[in-house]
């Protein structure tokens, strides 16, 4: 029934504790890896599975516990030392060197060497023969960066692997694959469990849990909830182990609101730009949440950016009101009383540094024009009422909003632009690399803000997600609006028909 | 294959142009005797500019070089001259020094993790007041070792000479390129420019190839302050300034990118031989205020960094496709 079971022990690990100042990280986790094991590690965001890994790979102290590799103590000082101990991690942003070649890539610090001079062509040779068993036949003299993160990941695994890893690490490494490059990497993985290794795979994608995994490890708040062989657990139990809590049902199922009628707040016609998307026609009613899914490159942030005047429209007429109105430049559609959440919180929305007062007052003081500054009362009175109205967890308002949870930030940013008293928003990726219980909440943020007339286009990758929430889908394929969903057109099964469907 | 190599082809493209532009105007720039004194006169660029390309493709700076080499002059001067001491044992003493005081900029650089660009300003004034401190005098050395290094040469056909110093400099980058394309440190060195993080993950010891870097630049500093003193056959206080930035220049024209990672020795070479040629077409015009220099390396170093700048955007569109 559990053949990995029968397999010897690889790693132990006992008690672990670690703690930051003012956070219990780790406590007193167990986690147990046989050999030949494919085993998941899951958990919400702060779950402490980040922790979990560094303080195995020796970037973080362990407070207290043990860690048996082999039946034998250790304690990685760094990650090279734990790479030579037999832990090989490869991390979700490939952490290789772009620059350098793919030999150099799998070989640095221990490059075949005569005299002290490297000999490349001999490093070549292996460094071919190495990813030939990886099914990877690509010329290893050409530097990473010319090759796709998919074959960055393959070339990071055969290193960590070819470095006598008996335990291997990966930590996310499918969330910029595509299925095909997914498919790929699990049959790698097969192949190497096969060979007695060991595979800690932490994963966001439940999907990708059940279709390699032996064995699931979930961690909640720093603790460990449970152990179980994937075979014996169904998913919706999988998920309230992750989330500490049954799953809202309803959440998952389409939006039962009627349909909103009336003349529509903002409208677009034949709206484009060459090379960037095809024109288009959209329209949205106050209270009506339009969704846009299509696949990576489909031409929905780029749909988003036209209509809040990142780019510029080249064809096309934008309406507010049913008057005509030019949107240029972001400022015209702040003008216009229009939101924008980017999909890159980090590099496009959040200023880090800043408190949270400073990053929700940022887009209303913009509008005011710098010389009428808000008042010092009247900020702090904006920030703490979206604090509590939005439910964003921080002890207070100045706290820096980098130290803040992805969810929080993205409250956060949702204050920004509500404080400006928008009537149309548009939210890229709202939900993207949010915990689950973050995520419902944003999805209900959503909801209720509909309900008070607003106008939301939101982009989702997630189909359920987006097909909970809208009233109407425009479905992207190719840069180009291929379809428009409404009433009960509107589910995942129609979109991913639509997207999948040649017309 | 070919992108990669693009902006040392370039600057090749641009020194070959300049060359027979120089070459149309003043026919004697085919001598031998003055590509000879070409290599000689930017001998000490060249050697410090080696150093200099191993700290910019870790991503690093080294503001401090100039300032080592005026140390060097003086030391060199002062010891020789004022206390008689032998001036082979004093390159040993100066270069033991400079290394010593390198490795000290890399240590503070890579463990209280303080930028480069401050340590090695700190490093430039902290070098150049000792200087001071030694004299402020400028110094003939008038060592006879000094003038039996300075008349080893090399008579090249058609009356040249490829002087001691040239040679130096010459095998300078010989050392150079082997030691940042055929060896372990060599790769760390671009590894530690590609991403410092992964690069620390991956096992490289960051912290040794800093100090190391930097070691290294000091003392190849100190190898072109004893270069430029047989040039100039004394030590001043106020020798070389500003030449931590001709080196820069030099190794940017170079083709080596400023935020690391990208870029080769035998870029430098051709980076210094355009400010060699230019310097050198700008005494053969014999009108021009030798300020044109400047201006010309200002204007180059301009081009060079836009078309970096565009080189590297337009990798990033080609990896996006």
């Amino acid at each position: 029934m559990q053949p990995m079971t029968e397999q010897p022990q690889l790693l132990e690990i006992r008690g672990l504790t670690k703690g930051f100042p003012g956070v219990q990280a780790l406590d007193h986790v167990d986690f147990t890896l046989h050999a030949g094991e494919i085993h998941g590690l899951l958990g919400e965001n702060g779950a402490g599975k980040s922790t979990l890994i560094k303080v195995l790979t020796g970037v973080f102290r362990r407070d207290a516990g043990t860690i048996n590799l082999e039946g034998q103590e250790i304690a990685a000082r760094d990650p090279a030392d734990a790479l030579s101990l037999g832990i090989g991690t490869v991390y979700q942003e490939v952490n290789l060197l772009p620059n350098l070649s793919v030999a150099e890539n799998l070989f640095i610090g221990r490059q075949p060497h005569h005299f002290g001079l490297v000999r490349t062509g001999e490093m070549r040779r292996r460094a071919s023969e190495l990813l030939a068993g990886y099914g990877l036949d690509i010329n290893v003299a050409n530097p990473l960066s010319s090759y796709s993160v998919a074959v960055q990941q393959i070339v990071a695994i055969a290193r960590a692997v070819d470095l006598s890893a008996k335990v291997l690490i990966l930590d996310e490494p499918t969330a910029s694959l595509d299925a095909q490059e997914v498919e790929t990497l699990f049959g790698i993985l097969r192949r190497l469990k096969s060979r007695g290794i060991g595979i800690v795979f932490v994963t966001h994608f439940l999907d990708q849990v059940y279709a390699v995994c032996d064995r699931i490890t979930v961690l909640r708040n720093g603790r460990l909830v449970g152990s179980r062989p994937i075979a014996e657990l169904p998913r919706i139990e999988l998920v309230s182990m992750m989330l500490g809590r049954e799953l809202a049902a309803e959440a998952l199922h389409r939006n039962q609101r009627p349909p909103v009628s009336g003349e529509p707040l903002v409208a677009f016609k034949d709206y484009g730009k060459s090379r960037l998307i095809e024109p288009f026609d959209l329209a949205l009613r106050p209270g009506e949440v339009v969704g846009l899914a299509g696949l990576l490159g489909s031409g929905r942030t780029e749909t988003a950016k036209l209509v809040f005047g990142i780019e510029r429209a080249d064809s096309g007429q934008a309406f507010v009101d049913g008057k005509p109105v030019r949107i240029a430049t972001p400022r015209d559609a702040a003008h216009l009383r229009f939101g924008f959440t980017p999909e890159d919180r980090k590099t496009e929305g959040i200023v880090a540094e800043l408190s949270i007062r400073e990053n929700i007052i940022l887009a209303l003081q913009a509008q005011r024009g710098w010389l009428h500054k808000i008042p010092r009362a009247k900020q702090d009175e904006i920030a703490s009422r979206f604090i509590k109205l939005l439910d964003i967890r921080t002890p207070d308002a100045e706290k820096p909003i980098g130290l803040l949870s992805g969810g929080n930030q993205q409250k956060a940013l949702l204050a920004r632009w509500l404080a400006t008293e928008p009537r149309f928003l548009i939210l890229d990726e709202p939900t993207r690399g949010i915990d689950v219980g973050a995520h419902a909440e944003i999805i209900r943020l959503i909801e209720r803000l509909c309900e008070e007339g607003l106008a939301l286009l939101v982009i989702s990758s997630e189909l359920e997600e987006i097909a909970s929430y809208s009233d109407r889908v425009v479905v992207l394929r190719d840069r180009r609006h291929v379809r428009e969903l409404s009433g009960d057109e509107v589910s995942a099964d129609t979109i991913m028909t639509t997207i999948a469907s040649h017309s | 294959m070919i992108r990669r190599h693009l902006p040392v082809l370039i600057t090749l493209a641009v020194f070959i142009v300049g060359y027979l532009i120089c070459l149309a105007q003043f026919p004697s720039f085919a001598s031998t005797r003055v590509i000879g004194n070409l290599l000689t006169d930017n001998a000490f660029l060249g050697i410090v500019a080696v150093g200099m390309t191993f700290v910019i493709l870790s991503g690093g700076i080294d503001l401090s070089v100039g300032s080592v080499i005026a140390f060097t002059g003086v030391f060199l001067a002062v010891t020789i001259e004022r206390y008689g001491l032998n001036p082979y044992l004093a390159f040993v003493l100066i270069l033991g020094l400079a290394a010593l005081f390198g490795a000290g900029m890399g240590f503070l650089i890579h463990a209280f993790q303080i930028p480069a660009f401050i340590v090695t300003l700190a490093g430039m004034f902290l070098a150049r007041g000792l200087c001071f401190v030694l004299t402020t005098d400028s110094i003939p050395i008038n060592a006879p070792a000094y003038g039996q290094i300075t008349d080893i040469a090399f008579a090249l056909p058609g009356g040249g000479r490829l002087t001691f110093i040239a040679i130096v400099m010459l095998l300078t980058f010989a050392a150079g390129i082997v030691l940042a394309h055929f060896t372990r440190f060599g790769a760390n060195v671009y590894a530690l420019g590609g991403n410092r993080t992964s690069a620390e993950l991956m096992g490289v010891p960051v912290g040794k190839t800093t100090i190391r870097i930097y070691m290294l630049s000091s003392l190849l500093a100190a190898l072109a302050g004893i270069v430029f003193s047989f040039y100039t056959s004394a030590g001043y206080s106020l020798a070389a300034t500003g030449v931590e930035l001709d080196t820069i220049a030099a190794v940017v024209i170079g083709g080596t990118l400023l935020t690391g990672g990208y870029g080769t020795i035998i870029g430098t070479l051709v980076g210094v031989l355009i400010q060699g040629l230019i310097q050198t077409y700008i005494t053969f015009e014999g009108t021009l205020s030798s300020w044109w220099t400047k201006i010309a390396i200002g204007a180059l170093l301009f081009a060079f960094i836009v078309l970096q700048r565009g080189l590297s955007a337009a990798s990033v569109r080609s990896q996006a496709k």
